[in-house]
């Protein structure tokens, strides 16, 4: 696990760019962390270091964004409004898990045991000033069931 | 010409007709169901489109005192929006243009909004200035004729009303949040706590509103309303209406000032509020003192041509149905469809 220290919006922006280098086409990444810790943030620097041209926003409202970039398909996903993991099997959140797309997930901690044996975890928190964020990133390999 | 207009973009099943750009019939059915989940689950979204589309369809044609076989041709919202819940209407509207032999056009929901306030008598001339501001959404465009604008700016992370939204779930208030606070902020001062206003850099018509969304969240935390759990414990009455004035007033400041700003830059003179939160009382008191001010004229929809509505949806398709335009029946629906610029 590796953890770094933000002191502002654009730090955890670069950070999602810098850490956007390292994934490749398939890669499920999980981002959790409370209201307003900074996760669209994130999302927004992977995007722009994987090369999506367009403005990316809170998917918040229309739940998934779809992107394409030079690496492959991006889709960006925000589950703050989904009530239980049932709906989104239904809603065929899984079919994004595939060899061609790279999947970025807000609040994710709403379906840890859903995601693919193997994905990247970020974890954003608030730190000592209103401006300051913790964010851990790993690689999570689930033993399989 | 007598277009039917479908929207199903989000938690509303909509459906209106509208005869040479008159609107003959406007139902709307909410789905109620979303409230206890404090937003709209996407799934329940468009199982409940489903399970209404017809009854509205149908209730909207009998309120128009029309037929289908009178229908000129059909408009659907093709996005942006839920993907499953834009899909149903769009495949309903397709299926039901085929078997009547009619035209099928998919519009652009935003450009619904932009034309809202065509659907009253007194009407906007063009080019006029519009803020478009809703749950989903917050931007500002130049419209300077007939499905021709430009856009000035837009929000780049929260829209406002998801800003209403997250700090009425905070609080505790339920959804949706604008309507809630826009209450609570009556009995509240603006003044006692006040939040930073996030304007950008100089220059710019784009809108950020998350670091709002932080900022009441940081306050609640010092103030002990909220646990390290994120938890609401208890607040009182009086505290809760001055932190609903002061967070509503700084979001409204913004919108105001961004407004007037890119009013001077086009040099319009007339100005239109449209979407959800166009509904709410103090951005509307506020706009309208501040274009009086620069005499502009200000004009906002009625309420149910503020929240999300097939009539504006139905206006807009005969507006490019009489010019000869329709979509094909291969029309996908697309969640972030862009409200694509076509300046002139």
């Amino acid at each position: 696990m590796r953890s770094f220290v933000t002191r502002c919006r654009q730090e955890t922006i670069d950070l999602g760019k810098w850490f956007a280098a390292s994934l490749k086409q398939g890669d499920v990444v999980a981002i959790c962390g409370n209201l307003g810790s900074g996760k669209t943030q994130f999302a927004k620097g992977v995007c722009e270091g994987l090369g999506v041209r367009a403005h990316v926003t809170s998917p918040t409202f229309t739940f998934v964004n779809e992107f394409v970039a030079p690496v492959g398909d991006v889709v960006h996903i925000d589950l703050y409004r989904v009530g239980s993991a049932a709906e989104l099997v239904e809603l065929g959140i899984e079919e994004y898990f595939n060899q061609r797309t790279i999947c970025l997930i807000e609040w994710a901690e709403k379906i840890l045991n859903r995601l693919p044996q193997l994905y990247h975890l970020v974890k954003i928190s608030h730190g000592t000033d209103e401006e300051e964020r913790k964010i851990e990133i790993q690689q999570v390999q689930e033993a399989p069931a | 010409m007598n277009v039917l207009g479908i929207e199903t973009s989000c938690d509303e099943t909509a459906a209106a007709v509208v005869d040479d750009g008159l609107v003959r019939s406007n139902i709307i059915s909410s789905q109620h169901v979303h409230s206890k989940y404090g937003g709209v689950v996407p799934e329940l979204a468009s199982r409940a489109h489903m399970r209404l589309i017809v009854e509205v369809v149908e209730e909207a044609l009998v309120q128009a005192g029309t037929s289908k076989q009178e229908l000129d041709g059909i408009a659907v919202t093709q996005g942006p929006g839920l993907v499953g819940a834009l899909l149903v209407g769009l495949n309903f509207g397709k299926a039901m243009a085929y078997g009547l032999k009619i035209p099928f056009i998919g519009v652009n929901h935003m450009e619904g909004h932009l034309y809202s306030n065509f659907l009253s008598e007194e009407k906007p001339s063009y080019p006029f200035l519009s803020l478009i501001v809703s749950g989903g959404h917050t931007m500002l465009v130049h419209v300077t004729s007939n499905s021709r604008h430009r856009m000035l700016g837009q929000t780049r992370d929260d829209a406002a009303g998801e800003a209403f939204d997250k700090v009425a779930k905070m609080l505790g208030l339920g959804y949706p949040g604008g309507p809630i606070i826009d209450k609570l902020a009556i009995n509240g001062d603006p003044e006692v706590i006040t939040f930073p206003r996030s304007y950008l850099e100089e220059g710019t018509f784009d809108f950020s509103f998350s670091g709002i969304k932080t900022s009441v969240l940081y306050y609640l935390k010092r103030q002990g309303i909220l646990d390290s759990e994120m938890n609401k414990t208890s607040i009182d009455g009086q505290h809760l209406a001055n932190i609903c004035a002061g967070f509503q007033l700084a979001v409204v400041d913004v919108l105001v000032a961004k407004t007037m700003a890119a009013a001077a830059k086009t040099q319009v003179k007339d100005v239109t509020l449209a979407g959800g939160v166009s509904a709410n009382s103090l951005l509307r008191n506020r706009m309208r003192e501040e274009a009086e001010k620069h005499q502009y004229r200000l004009f906002y929809p009625r309420l149910e041509y503020c929240m999300d509505n097939a009539a504006m949806i139905a206006y807009v398709g005969w507006m490019k149905l009489r010019e000869g335009m329709k979509s094909d029946f291969e029309l996908h629906a697309v969640a972030n469809l862009s409200l694509q610029s076509h300046p002139g």
